[in-house]
């Protein structure tokens, strides 16, 4: 397997009838590698995810997943990777153990073996205590913990993760990254798709920005972040009522702007000379920042409508 | 981890049976009986719904067969030798609820693990193939049918209107009518786009149920509706399971058989292929 692609695709395609969802894709994911896709809402990446999970059919281009065509080998590149998809679907009829018991069981593994992985994924999703709880009767953050615990039961080598934190509380998250870390560690390959650019940063080696289908952009966190932006940046808050700047009024400021719904961000290698400048033109926002860019910033840049100067 | 060994080899992923050649490759994974584990397992909160589908063919068989056979009296069979209206109607009974008991698990049921609880799109994240999905609630649901029928059958026993030992044939007969039933009833729910669809399944299984020689023999149609009624799925589930039981024994119930075999396939085969790119999309 060493040296081999876990993922890797070229002109990957899906199309819904007359939209496509996903307009030609290359990927190209190392084993032990963690991956990221950012992008906004209905960019493809939920569809690019579920092509890699072998449970949509590609609409064109190539697509080889552990070195297998999904198209050919789907269950059996399916018995080797673990996959949490978007929207939970567990099953409502059975108990939180019986969830693991039972989808184990997919996989073909045997009873006592199923039996003893259930406690520890319980362990590991801190739901000893609600092993025998319908799922029903499970909170938001408690239900997309199965369902992460429920993806591993197989000890996949590739595991999908199509925004896994949405809806967990801080600490739940905070367990979830070490988790995810530790099976990096060990060897575990994984493909992660969030909104939380934090999360991003913290836990991908390598991402790719999504939008409209296609990717816009490639890199590590720290690439992203020089290529795309400045080292520092300025926040600028407005009263939501209070007239506010036009962007001809940082013109010549700094080296970029962009205006959000209750901001401007004015991108510069120094963020207090810009503030100064700020200042001394006759601009008084109601609340003002100076911070080192982030990725978050980068994906503003692709996918807003960033006014450059 | 050290799981990899006690995992059962992966079997063959490509069907090789001439039958399933119009199967799209690697939608098997031979492992249907694990939903069949799984049915079993969520069947265990719901054991009253369970236990209430035993009692349905029986209250019939109480109040139409011992009530109103009273006034009826005697009807010529299936050889045209006379028989009690209970002895004539209990096969009828016992097709009727392979039937219902099918259709329910495969149209209902299926129809909200398919659109709601999301429970196959679960299960095809896992090896496991359309194939899979379609055998084993198929499984599941000729299982809950055969203990059905297996307890109607004992009840018919208890009443001494199993004449002939023929009846022994009853139940896989059973199971080969919910087998059929089970199978269209998938195919018919993949096309089911909303829960007022189903209105349509009630509109063909109520007047097959009251008309389909349940109650009352063929002869008393006159021939256009006979020819009618000769068309409909559980006029030959029916016949097939009265010759059983009452031992009117001829070659023509290999016809019947035959009728409900091919019902069997075809839904099946419709099942699999709808199952398939309803969900893999
Ligand atoms: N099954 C489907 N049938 C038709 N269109 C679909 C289907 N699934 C997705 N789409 C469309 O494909 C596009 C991409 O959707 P996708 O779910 O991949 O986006 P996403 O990047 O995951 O978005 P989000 O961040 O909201 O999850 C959207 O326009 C969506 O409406
Ligand atoms: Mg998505």
């Amino acid at each position: 397997m060493t040296g081999a692609a876990m993922v890797r695709a070229t002109g990957l395609t899906k199309r819904f009838g007359g939209l496509e969802a996903v307009r030609g894709i290359e990927l190209d994911v190392a084993p032990g590698e963690v991956f990221g896709f950012l992008g906004p809402n209905g960019a493809g990446k939920s569809s690019a995810m579920r092509m890699i999970a072998c449970v949509s059919p590609r609409s064109s281009g190539s697509l080889r997943v552990l070195g297998l065509d999904p198209d050919v080998d789907g269950p059996a590149i399916r018995a080797r990777i673990g996959v949490v998809p978007q929207q939970d679907n567990l099953d409502a009829e059975l108990s939180v153990r019986q969830n693991l018991e039972v989808y184990g069981r997919y996989f073909g593994l045997s009873r006592a073996r199923v039996r003893r992985r259930a406690a520890e994924l319980l362990e590991f999703a801190q739901l000893t205590d609600r092993a025998e709880s319908p799922v029903e009767q499970l909170s938001g953050g408690m239900k997309r913990r199965l369902t992460i615990a429920r993806s591993l039961v197989n000890d996949p080598e590739l595991l999908l993760l199509d925004e896994p934190t949405t809806g967990l509380d801080p600490q739940a998250r905070h367990l979830l990254w070490d988790r995810l870390y530790r099976l990096k560690q060990r060897g575990v390959t994984q493909l992660i798709t969030t909104h939380y650019m934090d999360e991003a940063e913290q836990l991908c080696d390598r991402l790719v920005v999504m939008d409209g289908g296609v990717i816009s952009a490639e890199g590590s966190p720290g690439e992203l972040i020089a290529r795309y932006c400045t080292r520092e940046v300025v926040e600028l808050r407005f009263a939501p009522d209070a007239s506010r700047p036009g962007a001809e009024a940082f013109a010549g400021v700094a080296e970029r702007v962009e205006e959000l719904p209750d901001r401007w961000l004015l991108y510069a290698a120094d963020g207090e000379a810009v503030l100064g400048a700020v200042h001394r033109s006759g601009v008084r926002p109601r609340a003002s920042l100076v911070r080192r860019a982030t990725l978050e910033d980068v994906f503003l840049r692709l996918t807003g409508r960033s006014l450059a100067d | 981890m050290s799981g990899h060994s006690e995992r059962t080899p992966e079997p063959s992923l490509v069907p090789s049976a001439p039958l399933l050649r119009v199967i799209p490759v690697g939608s098997y994974a031979g492992r249907a009986r694990t939903l069949v584990l799984r049915s079993a397992l969520a069947y265990r909160r719901a054991w009253l719904a369970f236990v209430s589908g035993f009692f349905e063919p029986v209250f019939y068989l109480l109040a139409m067969g011992q009530g109103l056979g009273s006034l009826v009296g005697q009807l010529p069979g299936p050889d045209g030798a006379p028989l009690g209206y209970a002895a004539f109607i209990a096969p009828g009974l016992l097709a009727a609820s392979a039937m219902n008991g099918a259709v329910f698990d495969s149209t209902y049921n299926v129809f909200f693990k398919l659109k709601y609880s999301k429970l196959y799109d679960a299960m095809l994240a896992t090896p496991l193939g359309p194939v899979d999905i379609a055998l084993g609630e198929i499984g599941w649901a000729l299982l809950r049918g055969g203990l059905y029928s297996a307890g109607f059958l004992a009840v018919m026993g208890a009443f001494g209107l199993l004449t002939s030992p023929w009846a022994v044939l009853a139940l896989p007969a059973a199971l080969l009518v919910a087998l059929a039933f089970g199978a269209v009833g998938m195919a018919a729910t993949s096309f089911m786009r909303s829960w007022q669809d189903f209105d349509l399944i009630q509109l063909a299984i109520m007047p097959m149920f009251l008309f389909a020689t349940t109650f009352f023999p063929l002869e008393v149609y006159p021939r256009p509706v006979q020819l009618l009624v000769e068309c409909l799925p559980l006029f030959h589930a029916v016949e097939l399971m009265r010759g059983l039981t009452t031992g009117a024994v001829s070659a023509g119930l290999w016809a019947h058989v035959a009728y409900l075999v091919v019902m069997a396939v075809l839904g099946g085969v419709v099942a699999i292929r709808r199952l398939g790119t309803l969900l893999l999309r």
